[in-house]
């Protein structure tokens, strides 16, 4: 059997990174929102560990830069879950709709 | 390597302070001295003093340009700190949390300056940009604050999330994440590699625009800096907007530079420029708010110190450290006064000249110096970056463009010295005290003299 090809797993996790993009631009639930978000990190990650495993294989560039993006990732989570309960107790709600205080 | 670890160690310090002193007064004291060590131990880096011997196998590179721009930002800081450091006080319950932030904001912007490597890139732009998600937040009450954090936040993870693909695309096309490429790529997905290089790199521009707030990845910036404190904005508007330019300018002139015959990057820095120009400029006119003109101003502003992509040269660089300098001082200058001011319309600021002529003076020395009025800094910032340009002979059509933007801004800044000086009113501030007012002269001061010498500072650069 032979090896899957690269450009099967970029199709992948370019399909990821632009299903978190339109999540992003469509959704107006804030957790939906970031998870959008994270759903484009960690579709990064699949094409860093793929680039890494095909083309690099002699060093662990890509792999050392997805721990990284995870921790990163987490630290951001944090500030974006404290951000939303803060808009929870002010505005009772988690739709990005109703934050319209200023226009855009 | 100095400033990197003194900020984090600093950072922590000012953490554990939060438990240990009661008194809220304290800790902006504390955090002035902590800069003031800070710049010390910057300025003996530049010396070749370094505290720390730390081999970091090129992923970082110390050179002149980036340790003045250290020094900028850090002496930046610390003026920021003295002028405002009584209205950081009041933004909310946390003092000594705020004043860690902005250390944490000042790690990450020393490792911006120094970054040689995609990866240090990516960790200097998060590490700037998750405590300003918060400080921009802070006030907690306040509605347009949550809101411009919300807006804040998730501008700024999906600029972070653009700029990973694209660091993951130019690794897969170039096998390293080091700014200067060895090119031995493998021969086995020859076309496809090149591809995704220059595919990489365009996501990189774009999430950098957005980062700097060009045109047309703005949008952000009136909103976030309307809604998050005023003490926050000032400080998110000057010294990490110049960071994200200096990260800019190193990606821009070794990686882009390096894939000049395939793709013509200066034409695209062209259009992004002008566009960035018109638009901060011609909405700047439209406003009512002095803070939200201010904001516009600044993506203005972001305008002329992208002339540097186009030129990059040496005047270019001297250009963007004088820029990032007199724009930091004057709009740190011109916020520490409108944090006094009760009433933020432009309306708010008649008559100022009577009730405070120091705060009137001053500001207009501030405004002056950000329209570029020649004997401030704000004018020979405005020339370098403009001269450098003409010097490479192309893109006489751009500096034109530039110099009747610049004159179109001088419109809003005026106003704002009109409403000071020409208009009957009682513009209402808060307690001035003494103190206050001989840090705002000494801003001044300081202006002008980089004004009238501005090799003061750019000899630091060659020595």
């Amino acid at each position: 059997m032979s090896e899957i090809p690269l450009t099967h797993i970029l199709f992948v996790s370019t399909a990821l990174f632009f299903i978190g993009m339109y999540g992003l631009f469509t959704r107006r639930n804030m957790i939906t929102m970031l998870m959008a978000v994270e759903l484009m990190l960690n579709s990064v990650n699949i094409n860093f560990v793929a680039f890494n495993k095909y083309l690099f294989p002699e060093n662990l560039d890509g792999v050392f830069f997805t721990i990284f993006i995870i921790t990163i990732a987490a630290a951001e989570a944090a500030v974006a879950i404290a951000i939303i309960i803060n808009l929870y107790r002010s505005h009772h709600s988690i739709d990005v709709e109703d934050a319209t205080e200023m226009k855009w | 390597m100095n400033a990197i670890i003194l900020s984090a160690a600093f950072g922590v310090v000012m953490m554990l302070c939060s438990f240990l002193i009661k008194n809220k007064s304290n800790f902006r004291h504390i955090a002035s001295v902590a800069l003031l060590i800070l710049l010390i131990g910057n300025i003996a880096d530049t010396y070749g003093y370094t505290f720390f011997a730390i081999d970091t196998h090129g992923m970082l590179q110390f050179n002149r340009f980036g340790l003045l721009f250290n020094s900028i930002a850090i002496g930046s800081t610390l003026l920021y700190v003295l002028l405002t450091g009584k209205e950081i006080e009041n933004a909310g319950m946390h003092v000594a949390e705020y004043f860690t932030l902005i250390l944490f904001v000042l790690c990450g912007v020393t490792l911006l300056s120094a970054y040689n490597n995609l990866l240090t890139l990516f960790l200097g732009i998060e590490i700037m940009s998750i405590p300003l998600y918060i400080l921009t937040g802070s006030d907690k009450r306040n509605m347009k604050s949550n809101e411009a954090a919300l807006k804040y936040f998730l501008m700024g993870s999906f600029s972070t999330g653009l700029m990973l693909m694209g660091i993951a695309l130019t690794y897969g096309g170039t096998g390293t994440f080091s700014l200067e490429v060895v090119r031995n790529a493998p021969n086995m997905y020859k076309g496809l590699v090149s591809f995704l290089e220059i595919l990489g790199l365009l996501f990189l521009l774009v999430s950098m625009a957005f980062k700097v707030s060009a045109a047309p990845f703005h949008f952000w910036t009136p909103d976030v800096y309307d809604g998050a404190p005023s003490v926050f904005t000032s400080f998110m508007a000057t010294i990490v907007k110049a960071a994200g330019f200096i990260a800019f300018i190193k990606l821009c002139a070794v990686r882009m530079a390096e894939t000049e015959s395939v793709v013509d990057w200066k034409m695209i820095y062209a259009i992004i420029i002008v566009a960035t120009l018109l638009v901060g400029n011609i909405t700047a006119v439209f406003q009512q708010s002095v803070k939200r003109m201010l904001a516009y101003s600044s993506i203005a502003q972001a305008g002329f110190m992208l002339f540097t992509l186009i030129s990059l040269n040496d005047m270019a660089y001297e250009g963007i450290l004088l820029y990032s300098a007199a724009y930091s001082l004057a709009t740190i200058g011109i916020f520490a006064v409108l944090v006094k001011m009760k009433d933020y319309t432009f309306d708010g600021y008649n008559g100022l000249a009577k009730t405070q002529p120091v705060l009137a003076a001053t500001n207009t020395v501030f405004l002056l110096s950000l329209s570029g009025i020649p004997l401030t800094a704000g004018f020979f910032a405005k020339y370098y970056m403009l001269a450098a340009v003409v010097k490479t002979g192309n893109y006489t059509w751009l500096v034109i463009t530039g110099v009747l933007f610049a004159a179109v801004s001088v419109y809003y800044y005026f106003r704002v010295i009109q409403a000071m000086y020409f208009k009957e009113g009682n513009a209402e501030t808060t307690t001035i005290v003494p103190s206050f007012k001989y840090g705002l002269i000494a801003l001044a001061a300081i202006i002008i003299l980089l004004g009238i010498f501005p090799t003061l500072l750019l000899r630091w650069l060659y020595f």
